[in-house]
């Protein structure tokens, strides 16, 4: 079915009927050609943002093009124009093909493709959720309650901001996919001081939802309270150690350990090209017995998720390592067909005017069966981790890492004292063959990931449960 | 030469340009902001300001001898931010209809009814804005075709698969280049834009022995395609640099000297700036916090913006609100000068904007009289570092912590490969304690600095 939002959001207003779109197929492809898309988006984002008790400024934006990719072999043209028309599209069509040999002049007969599966999210616009004037009094509570929290909190800077995505994908084969995605942000940063000492703390969530996902279960007043706490913690923490240790780390978020150190390194176009540390390791013991890591792109509302994917393919859920076995790889079209496999609908794009490839949705390890508590009990001399900034990850090396925002000494058992954030360094093919205990309280991320590969950023979501780890290096600046 | 705002623009090039001609003349850009201006305006906007830019580009994409990605780019974007008093909204598109043009105006209105008014927000002091401006001398389209491109990309590759047998796979090597024009205009009657390009070649290896893969890469980039480097001579650096990777080992935790590669060491300085940059000032989230004044370096540093560089990549004759820029000190004998501020920072603070609408552009650290092997016989025995990963710099507190590789050193000289450690440390502290900058200037972006060398720093590992 194609949705009738897209259709007239994208086609109609230039035109665009059937017998249009399957001349504009048969000039893009055709003889030679092993596949490609017209990928036509419209997205309109907003974003309003508070300072010094005040919302002052905010902003509105609107993107529409249409990207034409053409494929052969391992090759890809692609060009894109901001203007959806005919004859615009038919000469970026002409550029993107340049990479054949010769021009076509056929027609492709256009299909649309049904889904059986029920939507991931509303259609619905997150920006017409709430009206302008309810935006701007849900920051205001947010820093009414931040600032109520505790009388060091000098800072409260909040933003709210909103997708709304319509898009139509016409592959060669002349199938038609459509998929309307709203997506939603809040975020809330504090600056604490205290004695002249000032930290900050960081919280915030989201997904595919309206805006009323934040007043529900209190979510937007549970952020700016959570950033309180951590920016509070942090004005108590001392220098982190330094060396290798046995590291505990949190359940949720810190979950961005298995996105560095395992789900970049299975993505599809890194091993065929052999470029990754795991390329042509399937079916090897790469993680400790009990650990399986599975992308899911099909959970509900979540911000990684996705009905389709940036090529019209379903999302499902893959299994990455099962019981400590690495399983699979997660895959787009062009890197399925050269490695004889099939896409996992994990092919994803920033926008029209970039190229689709191999990206993760939502990537996660299941939980396991020991009590968090016992897990902590059982540390003599460590860290424990509970809240990270970003990582980075070197796909061929395999050295990764993630920057720890919140974490404490762990001391005969016990949780001692908080320690200044620092980074944590590892090998991915073998960080996870040293997880010792898995704990039975898996949890995904509040919805604040963006996952950034070769320029274009995507939404992502990931998620485990607390987990001991025998060994990793803590960068801190206290020898131990 | 100077010309004044009306003239700034040559004419149009001529359409046998091929790639890099632009489809959208200045005078179609400029009538859009005025456009954009006037309906602003006739909307009851107190103030406004509009920016219309347009880019084309072509990036090629070689691997393993053949074509892998020929990519097009064609973009435009008209922006603009109104104030209606002391409230202010902001929309932007894509669309270049006149339906659009509407549609984004309004939108932008309609945001500023909504919003608060802050005393603070507003337009520039028409006094500081550019009236006239130096040709900057940035725009020189290369007119390098997908054919030329690619046997160019292929070059790169081939050099780099001959300068060692260990370099068994590529990510590819890429040729790209662009251009650019934007026009800025406001109702207090700035109107200027410019020409802009910038091409780049770059390739990134893969090499392989007994203990495993490593890769690594190699660019230039350039506003003119002659002060490009050679084809062949990135291909193997970029072999050089992937192949002396091999065999990498943790060290122990120590302490210990840190000497960062010019690449490296831009990032510190790049903390630097963030932390000076008026933002970080008024909400007081920086780890030089009035600051101006104090010795934030040893005494003999001196770094300066120089926006006005003729061919540099971060030159800009305006700032994005129009005001002028200008060649100034943030760095005198260690002690720091200014911020850097634009129009709203700069009330914020009671201080003058400064330029900086958009950033710092081209921070120059004044290189010292070492080359880089001295620079390393004077540190002896420590780590040099040539890749930093993660986000480890608390920018509020100056806290450092980042994952690193690089080398050991000792008397000088590289002994081993170091990969899987962290270096860390506080940004006041390390600034405090560098020892020397190298003459080995690394301009290939917005920050200009040789190596720099940290008296001592934690190391943690094993």
């Amino acid at each position: 079915m194609i949705d009738r939002l897209a259709q007239q959001t994208l086609l109609d207003p230039a035109g665009l009927g059937e017998s249009e779109l399957s001349s504009l197929l048969g000039t893009t492809f055709g003889h030679g050609i092993d596949g490609g898309d017209c990928y036509f988006q419209f997205s309109s984002q907003e974003g309003w943002s508070l300072e010094d008790g005040i919302v002052k400024s905010a902003s509105f934006n609107i993107e529409r093009g249409v990207g034409i990719r053409v494929v052969r072999g391992e090759q890809t043209g692609f060009a894109y124009s901001d203007d959806i028309a005919m004859p615009a599209m038919l000469e970026a069509a002409k550029t993107a093909r340049s990479i054949a040999s010769a021009g076509q002049s056929g027609r492709i007969a256009v299909a649309s493709r049904s889904s059986s599966r029920p939507a991931l999210y509303a259609p619905d616009n997150p920006l017409d959720s709430l009206g302008e004037q309810a935006k701007i009094d849900l920051l205001k509570e947010v820093d009414a309650v931040a600032r109520a929290e505790d009388s060091r909190v000098t800072q409260v800077m909040c933003s709210l901001a909103g997708v709304h995505e319509v898009v139509l994908v016409l592959n060669a084969r002349g199938e038609m996919t459509t998929d309307v995605r709203p997506l939603v942000r809040l975020n809330v940063q504090v600056i604490v001081e205290q004695g002249g000492r000032r930290e900050s703390g960081t919280s915030g969530g989201g997904g595919r939802h309206g805006y009323q996902y934040f007043r529900e279960d209190g979510r937007a007043a549970g952020y700016a309270r959570e950033a309180v706490r951590q920016a509070l913690v942090n004005l108590d923490a001392r220098d982190a150690p330094a060396g290798s240790m046995k590291v505990v780390l949190g359940p949720g978020w810190p979950g961005i350990l298995l996105h560095e150190a395992i789900g970049h390194g299975l993505e599809g176009d890194f091993n065929r090209k052999g470029t990754s540390a795991f390329s042509g390791r399937i079916g090897e013991q790469v993680a400790a017995k009990g650990i399986t890591i599975v992308d899911d792109g099909t959970l509900e509302g979540r911000r990684g998720s996705l009905n389709v994917d940036d090529e019209g393919n379903p999302t499902q859920q893959t299994v990455l390592i099962e019981d400590g076995v690495l399983r699979g790889y997660m895959q787009d079209e062009m890197n399925a067909r050269l490695m004889g496999t099939q896409s996992t609908g994990n092919g994803r794009r920033e926008s029209y005017a970039r190229l689709p490839m191999p990206r993760m949705t939502n990537t996660y390890m299941l939980g396991g069966d020991a009590d968090p508590e016992e897990i902590l009990a059982s540390v003599d001399d460590g860290l424990y981790a509970v809240n990270f900034g970003g990582g980075q990850v070197d796909i061929t090396s395999g050295k990764f890492v993630f920057s720890a925002s919140e974490a404490y000494r762990v001391e005969n058992g016990k949780v001692t004292y908080p320690v200044k954030g620092a980074t944590l360094i590892g090998n991915g093919p073998d960080v996870l063959t040293r997880v010792s205990m898995i704990g039975n309280d898996m949890k995904l991320d509040s919805g604040v990931g963006t996952c950034g590969k070769e320029g274009q950023g995507v939404p992502v979501g990931v998620g485990q449960p607390t987990l001991r780890i025998d060994g990793m290096t803590v960068g801190g600046t206290q020898a131990a | 030469m100077s010309t004044s705002p009306e003239r700034a623009i040559p004419e149009p090039v001529s359409q046998e340009d091929g790639v890099q001609a632009l489809s959208h003349s200045p005078d179609s850009l400029q009538t859009r902001v005025q456009r954009t201006l006037e309906a602003a305006r006739e909307r009851g906007a107190s103030d406004v300001q509009a920016v219309v830019s347009h880019s084309v580009g072509l990036e090629l994409g070689v691997r393993k001898g053949e074509i892998e990605t020929l990519e097009h780019e064609r973009d435009q974007s008209l922006s603009l931010i109104v104030y209606f008093g002391q409230s202010k909204g902001a929309a932007s598109t894509t669309d270049f209809s006149d339906q659009a043009l509407i549609d984004t105006v309004e939108a932008a209105c309609r945001i500023a009814r909504y919003t608060e008014p802050d005393p603070y927000a507003g337009m520039p002091d028409p006094a500081f804005k550019a009236s006239e401006w130096d040709d900057l001398d940035l725009d020189h389209p290369w007119g390098c075709s997908a054919a030329e491109a690619t046997e160019l990309a292929r070059t790169i590759e081939a050099a780099g698969f001959a300068a060692d047998e260990r370099i068994e796979n590529s990510e590819g090597a890429s040729v790209s280049t662009r251009r650019a024009i934007a026009f800025l205009g406001d109702s207090q009657g700035f109107m200027g834009g410019y020409r802009s390009t910038r091409h780049s070649l770059s390739c990134a290896l893969v090499a392989r022995d007994a203990a495993g893969m490593q890769r690594d890469y190699a660019y230039t980039v350039a506003r003119h395609a002659e002060d490009l480097t050679a084809a062949e001579q990135v291909g193997r650096e970029a072999a050089e640099r992937t192949v002396r990777r091999l065999g990498g080992r943790k060290l122990s935790t120590r302490n210990c000297p840190v000497l960062f590669a010019p690449e490296m060491a831009r990032t510190l300085i790049g903390s630097f700036t963030r932390a000076i940059a008026g933002p970080s000032q008024y909400r007081e989230s920086s780890f030089l916090l009035n600051a101006i004044g104090e010795n934030v370096f040893p005494g003999w540093m001196q770094i300066e913006e120089r926006p006005q560089t003729p061919r540099a990549l971060g030159s800009a004759p305006f700032d994005g609100e129009g005001v002028r820029t200008r060649n100034r000190p943030l760095i005198a004998d260690g002690v720091l000068q200014s911020y850097t501020l634009d129009s709203y920072a700069g009330r914020r603070l009671g201080l003058e904007a400064t330029g900086n609408a958009g950033g710092a552009r081209n921070v120059t650290v004044a290189p010292g009289d070492k080359d880089f092997a001295a620079l390393l016989a004077e540190m002896g025995t420590g780590f040099l570092v040539t890749e930093l990963i993660g986000q480890g710099v608390n920018p509020v507190t100056g806290d450092y912590s980042r994952g690193a590789a690089g080398f050991w050193v000792e008397n000088g000289e590289l002994q081993y490969p170091v990969e899987e450690i962290t270096i860390a440390g506080n940004l006041k502290d390390m600034f405090q304690r560098m020892a020397a900058v190298g003459t080995d200037v690394d301009r290939r972006g917005n920050i200009h600095t040789g190596s720099i060398l940290v008296e001592s720093m934690m190391v943690a590992g094993d």
